[in-house]
C-alpha cells in the first residue's frame, strides 16, 4: 500500500530488511489484537511483500463506452498483515478483489499496472499457474455464504476439493483435513455438518463454511469481500473474532473489503480508503482513524453514529450530493463536486497525484489542499434542535401475543408445531417520541410490525390506537383513516416502488386511497409538498424508480408513509439499505419530518450505533420476549440485560478511542419453532453461572423495574446487576 | 418417501379412472355401438334387430354399470337373449356358462377381444407394446445424451459461436414436425432421389430384426424432434447456473473449467430439464403414432390408428389404459427424480 516504496522498488534484494515492514503500529496504540500480531508476523525475514498492486487500472466495457472502474490503484500486503479497503458501494473495491484474481468476467479488462503475487506477475499469468493459485494461495471469502456454497453438492465434498485438486492427496487424507478445518472454524458437530447440504445450516454456519474453505490449503493471502454484511450483529463479531483468530495461526495476510470502518479498525493493521475508483487515502489504521488527512475520509467518519456518543455531543454530517456515476466523473479530484474544501480552478483541473503525509508512516493521500485544511477543526454543529417531549400514550400494547401454527410438514399437513413469535408484549409509545426496537433476526420485530399495520392479527393480548383496540382487525377491515395513521417505511426502497410507476403517480395513488384531496389537481398540489418534505426537487414527479438513487427512493417511500399525515410511523430498518454517507441524510430527513409532524416512530433496526442516535427508548427483542425496555441512556449503560450486553459489545466502533468488553455469543440464536425452556437467553447467556439454581433451565424470568422506566426480563439479582461494567468505554483525551 | 410414493400411487389410480371413465363413455356412445353391431352383424341391419344385438349382448345396460363390468368389479352380465340363447361376458369361446368366471374385467386380466384382429386385446397390446418399447429405447438413448450435450456445450459458454450455432440447430429441430421430418428422411435417405439411399424407408423388417439401416431413420425422427426442446432447456439452465456465484466460488477454488462443468454446474443444470424430459415420454407417445404410421412399424402407436379406425372399442380402451399408466408412472419417476437432483426438496 505504500507508492513511496515504488521508485525505491527496484533496489530491492530479496531477503533484504526493509525498514517499513514492521513499523506499522502507532505507539500508543496497543490495540486488540492485530498489532500484537503483526509484530508477531513480519519478522524482518520474510520482507518481500505478498501482493504488490502497481497503479492498477481495470475497465468495463459494454457496447457503447469503456467504463473505468479502478484507476491508479496501488497497495502492498506484507505477510501476515491485514490490509482494509473501505469505500461505498460502486466505488471498486470488490473489482480490486476479483482484478487480484483475475476473474472479472467477460466484459472486465486489466487496462494498465500490476499485480505481483509473491513477486510473481499476474496479469500475464496462464490460466494452467492461475489455477495453481487461486484457491491454494490466495483465497476468498464472499459476501453471500449461501450463494457462495453449491447447492447441490455436500459440504463435505466441496471443503475436500481444494486439497484434492491442489495438493493430490486422497479421499480419505482429504477428509480428513476437511473435519480439521471444520473443527478449527468451531462448528458444533464437524461430521455432521460435512455431511449436510448448504441450506441445511443457518447464515453463520454457512459463512464458517466458506472460511474453512478458503483457509483448507492455508493460503498465504486471504481476501473477503464484505465476508459478514448478510450475518446478524453477535454472529458478525462471532465470525470477525475467528477470521482474526485464524489469520493468526496460519499467518495469513489478508485483504479485508468492508464498508462498515468499525469492523476495519477491529480487523486490520493498515486501512486504504476509497472513492470512485480511486484510492484516496491510505496509511496505518492509527494515522487514517486520528489524523485523517483526506476530505473524503473526513466526512465518512463524521457521517456515521458512534454508540458512545449521541446526537447533541457528535452530530451526524451527511455527504452533500451523490455519488458520480463511473463514466459521468468529474475532472480533477473526483470528490472535488460534494468537497467542503473544494477550490475551483484547483481541484477541477488535472488528475491529482497521491502524496505523502510527512511524518507519518506510509500515509498518503490524493488530496492537493492537506496541507491547508485545518483537519482539528471541530465540526460546525447543525443548529441545535429543541428536544421534543413526549405528548400523550397514543399506542398501548398489552400482553400481546402472536403464535403461528405451522405444518411440521410443508406438503401434507402432520404435526402442528406452534411458533411463538411475540410472547406478551406490553409497552407504550407516546406521541412525538422514538421508540426503537432492537434485536437479531428472528427475534419477533417484524412480526410486531405485522401485527401493528394489520397484516397480521394477534392471537392474544391487545394493541389499543387511542383507547382502541385494533389488534384483531386486520388491514382490509381497518378505516381509511385508520390505515392512514400507521404507516410504514421499509427497509429495502428498491424494491417497495412500483417499478412502472413514476414517482408522483404512486404518491398520488396512496393520497387517493387515504382519501386526501378533492380531486386530482388537489392531490398533485399535495404531492409536490411531500416532495419538498423530503427535500427531493418538485421535478422527480415525473422520473421513474428506476431512475433513482437508493437514498431518493427511501425519501420517495418516507413521502408516501406521510402522505396521509400519519401519527405513527413504523420504520422497519430504513437506513440498512443504503450506503453510510446517504444514511445520515436520511436519517436526519426522518427526524425532522417527525419532529414537525410530531409523530410517533417506532424504528425498528439492528443497527446499535444509529438507535442510540435517535431514539428517545429502546426496547430489546430476543425470540419473541422483550428482554429490556428503558430510555436510551438506561439501555446504553450499566446494569444491562446480559443479551443488550453482547450485543452492545459486538457493535463494530469506528473509533480508535474507544475501549469495549469483549463478550462472543457461542451458538446461534434458538430457532422460534423450538425454543429453549425457561429463559430464552440461556443457551448463550454468560452470566447464567451467576444465577443459582436451575432458575435460567426452568423458569421464564419475571419481569423487573430496575429504575423507573427501565425493565428487564432476568433472573440476575440485584447486586450481580448493579456491579456490571459498561461496555463502551472512551478513553479520555 | 414410502408414504409419498403410496399416496401419489393412490392419486394415480384415481386418476387412471376417472380418465378411463372418460374414454369408456366416448367409446360406448350409441353411434359407436351401431356401427359396432353392424360391422359385427351386416351393414344392411335394420334398427330394431341393431338394439337386438346389443341387448343381447349386454351393450344396452346403464353405463355405470357397463364400466363396472369392464373393469372387474361388478359380475359379468348373464343375458337371456331374446333368440332364446344365454349369453354372459365372462364365457367367451363356446365356454359353459355355468363355469365361467363371475367377474371378468380389467383387473382380471381380461382386456377384451380385438374385433379388428380378431384376437385377445391383452396379448396384442402386450406384443404391439413390447415392439414401441424397442422403439422407444432407441430414441431415448439417442435424444437424452444428444440433447443435454448439446445444451450443456451451448449454455457453458454463453453468446459463444458454439452456442449460437448449436442454438439454431435445435429451434429448427424443434421447429420441424415428425410428419414433416419424416416424409423428408425418407425422401432424402429413404429413395435413390438424391443418390443418398443409404436407409430403408419403411421400417416393417425392424420389427423382428432391427439393425442400422432400417430402424435408424423412425428413430431419428422422434428423437430429433424432442431433441432441440431438451438442448433449449438445458441451454437456459445451464447458462443460468454458469454465472450463479458458487461457479465463481469454484473458479477461484481452482478448480479446472471441464470440472466446473462436470462437477458443479451439470447437476444444478440438470434440475431443469429432468422436468421436460420426463415430460417428453407421453409427447413421445404422440410422436410413435404419426412415425409407426409413416414407416409402417406396427407398434403400439400402429395400433392405436388401426383401433380408432376401425372402432375397435375394447382394444381402444386398452390402448389407452396404458397410455395413461405411461404418463402417470413417468410423472411419479419425475418427481422422485427431482428429489435425488434438488436435495433442497425434501419428501416426506
Amino acid at each position: 500500500m505504500d507508492c513511496a516504496r515504488k521508485a525505491s522498488r527496484t533496489d530491492t534484494v530479496p531477503g533484504q530488511t526493509r525498514d517499513l515492514t514492521h513499523s506499522d503500529e502507532v505507539p500508543g496504540q496497543a490495540r486488540d489484537g492485530t498489532t500484537e500480531r503483526t509484530k508477531h508476523l513480519a519478522n524482518p525475514t520474510t520482507a518481500e511483500p505478498i501482493l504488490e498492486i502497481d497503479r492498477l487500472s481495470i475497465s468495463f466495457f459494454t457496447r457503447l463506452r469503456e467504463i473505468p472502474a479502478v484507476m491508479d490503484f496501488s497497495a502492498t500486503i506484507m505477510p501476515g498483515e491485514a490490509l482494509g479497503l473501505v469505500g461505498e458501494s460502486g466505488c471498486g473495491k470488490s473489482t480490486v478483489a476479483l482484478g487480484v484474481m483475475q476473474d472479472l468476467g467477460t466484459n472486465g479488462r486489466i487496462v494498465g499496472g500490476s499485480i505481483k503475487f509473491k513477486g510473481e506477475e499476474m496479469n500475464t499469468m496462464s490460466p494452467a499457474r492461475l489455477r495453481e493459485i487461486r484457491g491454494s494461495k490466495i483465497a476468498m471469502i464472499y459476501q453471500e455464504p449461501m450463494a457462495s456454497l453449491n447447492p447441490a453438492m455436500k459440504i463435505g465434498k466441496q471443503l475436500m476439493e481444494v486439497p484434492l485438486i491442489h495438493d493430490k492427496v486422497n479421499e480419505k487424507e482429504a477428509y480428513a483435513r476437511a473435519l480439521e478445518v471444520v473443527t478449527d472454524v468451531k462448528l458444533p458437530d464437524p461430521k455432521r455438518i460435512l455431511n449436510s447440504y448448504p441450506h441445511q445450516l443457518s447464515g453463520g454456519q454457512q459463512q464458517r463454511i466458506v472460511i474453512a474453505m478458503a483457509l483448507m490449503s492455508k493460503p498465504s493471502l486471504l481476501i473477503l469481500d464484505e465476508p459478514t454484511t448478510a450475518l446478524d450483529v453477535t454472529v458478525e463479531a462471532a465470525v470477525v473474532q475467528l477470521v482474526k483468530d485464524l489469520g493468526r495461526k496460519y499467518g495469513t495476510s489478508m485483504l479485508f473489503i468492508s464498508h462498515n470502518l468499525g469492523l476495519v479498525l477491529e480487523t486490520c493493521d493498515r486501512i486504504c480508503v476509497m472513492y470512485s475508483g480511486e484510492a484516496v487515502e491510505r496509511g496505518s489504521i492509527g494515522d487514517v482513524f486520528d489524523d485523517m488527512q483526506h476530505p473524503y475520509t473526513q466526512a465518512l467518519f463524521r457521517s456515521i453514529p458512534l454508540p458512545g456518543a449521541d446526537k447533541n455531543d457528535r452530530p451526524l454530517v451527511a455527504i452533500p450530493g451523490n455519488f458520480p456515476l463511473p463514466h459521468e466523473r468529474p475532472k480533477g479530484c473526483n470528490f472535488g463536486p460534494r468537497c467542503d474544501y473544494f477550490q475551483a480552478g484547483r481541484c477541477d483541473q488535472d488528475m491529482i497525484p497521491m502524496v505523502r503525509v510527512a511524518g507519518d508512516d506510509r500515509h498518503q493521500t490524493r488530496c492537493l489542499r492537506n496541507h491547508e485544511i485545518d483537519w482539528n477543526a471541530p465540526v460546525t454543529a447543525a443548529a441545535t434542535k429543541i428536544k421534543h417531549v413526549p405528548g400523550q400514550v397514543v399506542l398501548k400494547m398489552e400482553n400481546l401475543k402472536k403464535y403461528y401454527e405451522v405444518a411440521a410438514n410443508a406438503l401434507f399437513g402432520g404435526d402442528r408445531k406452534v411458533v411463538k413469535a411475540n410472547e406478551t408484549l406490553s409497552f407504550e409509545a407516546r406521541e412525538g417520541e422514538t421508540l426503537a426496537i432492537v434485536g437479531e433476526s428472528g427475534c419477533g420485530k417484524s412480526t410486531f410490525a405485522k401485527l401493528l399495520m394489520g397484516l397480521e392479527t394477534a392471537t392474544d393480548g391487545q394493541i389499543l390506537l387511542d383507547n382502541i383496540s385494533i389488534g384483531d382487525v386486520p388491514i382490509e377491515k381497518r378505516s381509511t383513516k385508520n390505515v392512514a395513521d400507521i404507516q410504514m417505511v421499509f427497509q429495502n426502497p428498491f424494491d417497495t416502488l412500483n417499478p412502472s410507476m413514476s414517482v408522483g403517480r404512486q404518491i398520488i395513488r396512496a393520497l387517493e386511497i387515504f382519501g386526501i384531496g378533492k380531486n386530482d389537481t388537489e392531490r398533485r398540489a399535495r404531492m409536490l409538498e411531500l416532495l419538498d418534505l423530503v427535500k427531493l426537487p418538485r421535478a422527480f414527479a415525473d422520473r421513474m424508480p428506476r431512475q433513482l438513487s437508493g437514498g431518493q427512493k427511501q425519501r420517495v417511500g418516507i413521502a408516501r408513509a406521510f402522505a396521509g399525515d400519519a401519527r405513527i410511523v413504523v420504520a422497519d430498518e430504513p437506513v440498512s439499505a443504503l450506503d453510510v454517507s446517504v444514511q445520515a441524510a436520511v436519517t436526519d430527513l426522518l427526524m425532522d419530518i417527525q419532529r414537525e409532524h410530531n409523530t410517533t416512530l417506532l424504528f425498528i433496526s439492528h443497527d446499535l450505533s444509529i438507535v442510540r442516535y435517535l431514539a428517545d427508548r429502546v426496547m430489546v427483542m430476543y425470540l419473541g420476549h422483550v428482554v429490556e425496555l428503558g430510555t436510551t441512556d438506561q439501555v446504553f449503560s450499566p446494569p444491562y440485560h446480559p443479551y443488550t450486553e453482547a450485543l452492545l459489545s459486538a457493535v463494530p466502533i469506528a473509533d480508535t478511542r474507544v475501549t469495549k468488553k469483549h463478550i462472543v455469543l457461542e451458538g446461534e440464536i434458538p430457532s422460534a419453532m423450538n425454543p429453549p425452556p425457561g429463559c430464552p437467553f440461556q443457551t448463550r447467556c454468560g452470566w447464567k453461572s451467576q444465577v443459582p439454581g436451575d432458575l435460567c433451565d426452568t423458569q421464564v424470568p419475571p419481569v423487573r423495574l430496575l429504575a423507573p422506566g427501565h425493565q428487564v426480563k432476568c433472573h440476575l439479582d440485584d447486586a450481580t446487576l448493579a456491579a456490571m461494567e459498561p461496555v463502551i468505554q472512551i478513553a479520555a483525551e | 418417501m414410502v408414504s409419498f410414493i403410496l399416496r401419489r400411487l393412490g392419486i394415480m389410480v384415481l386418476t387412471a379412472l376417472c380418465l378411463t371413465f372418460i374414454v369408456f363413455w366416448l367409446t360406448n356412445l350409441f353411434p359407436n355401438l351401431e356401427k359396432l353391431a353392424k360391422t359385427q352383424g351386416n351393414f344392411r341391419m335394420s334398427d330394431e334387430a341393431v338394439l337386438t344385438y346389443l341387448g343381447n349382448n349386454g351393450y344396452l345396460q346403464p353405463l355405470p354399470v357397463k364400466y363396472g363390468q369392464w373393469l372387474g368389479v361388478l359380475p359379468g352380465y348373464v343375458i337371456a337373449g331374446t333368440d332364446g340363447e344365454m349369453r354372459a361376458r365372462c364365457a367367451t369361446g363356446g365356454q359353459d356358462i355355468a363355469d365361467a368366471a363371475r367377474f371378468c374385467g380389467i383387473l382380471q386380466g381380461n382386456w377384451g377381444y380385438s374385433t379388428v384382429f380378431r384376437d385377445d386385446a391383452g396379448s396384442i397390446i402386450a406384443t404391439r407394446l413390447g415392439l414401441t418399447g424397442k422403439l422407444m429405447f432407441w430414441v431415448m438413448l439417442l435424444m437424452v445424451p444428444g440433447a443435454l450435450i448439446i445444451g450443456v456445450m451451448a449454455g457453458m459458454n454463453e453468446g459463444s459461436r458454439t452456442d449460437r450455432s448449436l442454438s439454431t440447430v435445435s429451434i429448427l429441430s424443434t421447429a420441424t414436425p415428425e410428419y414433416v421430418s419424416g416424409v423428408v428422411f425418407i425422401a432424402v435417405f429413404g429413395t435413390a432421389t438424391f443418390g443418398m439411399q443409404w436407409f430403408k424407408g419403411t421400417a416393417t423388417a425392424a420389427m423382428d430384426d432391427a439393425n442400422f439401416e432400417n430402424f435408424f431413420l423412425p428413430v431419428l425422427t422422434i428423437a430429433l424432434y424432442g431433441m432441440g426442446y431438451i438442448a433449449r432447456m438445458t441451454r437456459a439452465s445451464m447458462t443460468e447456473v454458469m454465472t450463479a456465484q458458487y461457479i465463481r466460488t469454484a473458479r477461484l477454488k481452482g478448480v479446472a473449467f471441464s470440472q466446473i462443468v462436470l462437477r458443479h454446474a451439470l447437476r444444478n443444470a440438470l434440475i431443469a430439464p429432468f422436468t421436460v424430459i420426463m415430460l417428453q415420454f407421453p409427447f413421445l407417445l404422440n410422436g410413435v403414432v404419426i412415425v409407426e404410421t409413416l414407416f409402417n412399424y406396427k407398434g403400439f402407436g400402429w395400433t392405436l390408428v388401426q383401433a380408432a379406425s376401425n372402432n375397435d372399442i375394447e382394444l381402444l380402451l386398452g390402448v389407452s389404459i396404458v397410455s395413461v399408466f405411461v404418463v402417470l408412472t413417468t410423472q411419479l419417476i419425475s418427481d422422485i427424480g427431482y428429489v435425488f437432483l434438488n436435495p433442497r426438496i425434501r419428501i416426506a
